[in-house]
């Protein structure tokens, strides 16, 4: 853990807005929160892993970050300067060190260019004229994912799910980024590929000095590859910390739901545990005060007062739940146990 | 093109309209050359009038002794002028507004859209009719009108794809990586949607052969003596019943290039757009 890193991207209680409409001749659509106060900071070489249910608003976050989505609010800093608040095309021009790997890899390529044209794409955007020096780079990086670089005439739909995952790592790695937001990279792969994916995920970090943004909810991929997690529940981030602080003594009620609902093949009985009750509420209409409260197995109606901060429960972990305090010694008469929530290998009690 | 053409070829319906479609261009190319009495295109000789089919004359002659035959044969590469001319200029409107209205979003694009809609909702050939009959009479304004009426289709179907392929996740990658919009729209989204158009244009060059020889029927298209099948068909009317060789071999001709287009659209749109692909 490098924790006196500077951060490289910084984000400050940022909000984002999605849709809205106030449209002529139609019924006006109010905006939908998609992320709510959000504060993070992605140190220089860590890889941050960003959990949640689907809707949770942690893509839109990604993309916000990324330049896709614009700010509605707060601020974003990249390397030290201020990249939030500008006109959408200055917004992605500012954070071209910054990139996204798209969940379907496969979605994302033109189905109609070779995967060496599309490669070389990025390059040409990036004005490198001459196209000897073009195929060279394109060649020596799939190389460097592990494909062969005569791949480089095929098309997409001639290429695996997990070959997918490496070309698109190569035309994304090929535009020298510091920061990648990798979507969900190891989603729709069996278990083995998942696994290369992964080794080539932490050796192309090595290789090129990367710094991850994992936005996943696969909570074994997590805690087999993140530095750190921040755990997002409706557009807000309710618990974050160092993996490993976070999987051994989860704090917020959500963290360990989502932990005890991970599948896992030691301690195959586990699976009886906390069922969470309902869908989230919708993001339209989420409800005052502690947006996790109607399916909270601890809440109290006083939780419903107010937004609940996040507050430090340990040296870098940080949890927003106005029962955090009481919360550990409260689960117990809930049949979860704090240590009976870590992912892989955690061995049951009784 | 080798799956196309493989596809293609399992597709009965398919290629007979395939090969209509080659015989007509290799009459429309060769013609004068295959013609029996190439000189016909203009020339009239009165002592042979409406002669029935015969050896000599295997569709007969027309009112000025003209082998019907070789008008027939001649009269292949006007209409597929014609068609092709009033598809490209079609498309040369309909697809740049599609893929503008498409991309963008805002009043631009629903005005273009707008303007669309009503256009597509006069029928076709009477909108063709107005417009032909404002201008003078010539086969130049004839294929203005159609080419005027046939680009909503082009802009409709571009229309469609573009928004469906803007909003897929191969475009939100190219925004990612840095591309400008012309080079998303014209090098991605372009050759995307352009197999629906390709199929569209087939059909659309049989649907114009078939409007412009109304047109010429009409007399507001091609002008005598050129070997027009709608004019042949409108010259014949005086001779009809007893002449009844001379409408029905223009009218076969009519009908069976249309056919073939209209068969090659749809084998084209069935490997393009399996959905859509009909019971049969």
């Amino acid at each position: 853990m490098i924790a006196t890193a500077p951060p490289i991207v910084s984000v400050r209680d940022l909000s984002v807005l999605l849709g809205g409409r106030r449209g002529f001749l139609r019924k006006p659509v109010p905006p939908v929160a998609a992320v709510k106060e959000v504060s993070l900071d992605l140190r220089e070489g860590e890889i941050l892993a960003l959990v949640g249910e689907s809707g949770c608003g942690k893509t839109t976050l990604g993309r916000t970050i990324l330049g896709l989505q614009r700010e509605s609010a707060g601020e974003i800093q990249f390397d030290g300067a201020a990249v939030s608040g500008l006109r959408p095309d200055a917004a992605r021009a500012a954070r071209r060190d910054i990139q996204y790997v798209h969940q379907d890899a496969g979605a994302a390529l033109d189905p109609w260019w070779s995967i060496g044209r599309t490669l070389a794409e990025g390059l040409v955007i990036r004005g490198v004229r001459n196209a000897a020096e073009r195929r060279d780079r394109v060649a020596e990086m799939l190389a460097a994912v592990g494909l062969d670089p005569a791949s480089a005439r095929r098309y997409p739909h001639e290429f695996s799910g997990g070959q997918l995952r490496r070309v698109a790592l190569a035309r994304i790695l090929l535009l020298r980024p510091r920061v990648l937001i990798l979507d969900e990279p190891t989603s729709g792969l069996d278990m083995s590929v998942q696994a290369t994916v992964l080794n080539l995920l932490l050796e192309l970090r090595e290789r090129f000095g990367l710094t991850y943004l994992f936005i996943s909810h696969d909570l074994s991929v997590v805690a087999r590859l993140s530095d750190r997690v921040a755990i997002m529940y409706l557009g807000r981030i309710v618990e974050t910390g160092a993996t490993k602080a976070l999987f051994d003594r989860p704090a917020h009620p959500y963290t360990r739901i989502l932990m005890a609902a991970a599948p896992r093949l030691a301690g195959r009985q586990a699976a009886e545990a906390l069922p969470v009750r309902g869908d989230p509420p919708s993001p339209t209409a989420a409800p005052p005060g502690c947006a996790f409260l109607d399916r909270c197995p601890i809440g109290e109606p006083g939780c419903a007062r107010r937004v609940p901060q996040l507050i430090a429960v340990g040296s870098e972990h940080r949890v927003a739940c106005h029962l955090a305090s009481r919360a550990a010694n409260d689960w117990a008469s809930y049949g979860v146990f704090a240590g009976q929530t870590a992912p892989v290998g955690a061995a049951r009690h009784g | 093109m080798k799956p196309i053409l493989a596809r293609l070829s399992r597709d009965l319906p398919a290629m007979l309209g395939l090969g209509v479609v080659v015989v007509v261009l290799l009459l429309a190319i060769f013609g004068p050359w295959i013609a029996p009495h190439p000189e016909d295109a203009s020339a009239s000789h009165l002592l042979r009038r409406l002669k029935p089919p015969s050896a000599d004359f295997p569709f007969g002659t027309d009112n000025l002794g003209r082998d019907i035959l070789s008008r027939v044969i001649l009269g292949a590469r006007g209409a597929l002028q014609i068609a092709l001319t009033v598809v490209v200029v079609a498309m040369l409107i309909g697809v740049p507004l599609g893929l503008v209205a498409g991309y963008r979003s805002g009043w631009l694009s629903e005005t273009i859209m707008r303007v669309t809609d009503v256009v597509l909702a006069i029928p076709q050939l009477v909108l063709a009719l107005a417009l032909a009959q404002l201008l003078t009479p010539s086969l130049e304004s004839a294929m203005l009108a159609l080419s005027l009426t046939y680009w909503p289709f082009f802009t409709r179907i571009v229309y469609a794809e573009t928004r469906r392929l803007s909003a897929s996740l191969f475009v939100d990658a190219l925004r990612g990586v840095g591309a400008a919009s012309p080079r998303i729209v014209f090098l991605h989204i372009l050759p995307n949607a352009l197999s629906p158009v390709i199929v569209r244009a087939t059909i659309g060059l049989g649907f114009t052969i078939l409007v412009a020889a109304v047109l010429g029927f009409l007399g507001m298209g091609a002008t005598p003596p050129a070997p027009d099948w709608g004019l042949a068909i409108a010259d014949s009317r005086t001779y009809l019943p007893r002449a009844w060789w001379y409408a029905t071999f223009p009218g076969l001709a009519i009908l069976i290039t249309v056919m073939g287009f209209n068969l090659l659209g749809d084998g084209l749109r069935d490997i393009v757009d399996p959905r859509l692909r009909r019971s049969r």
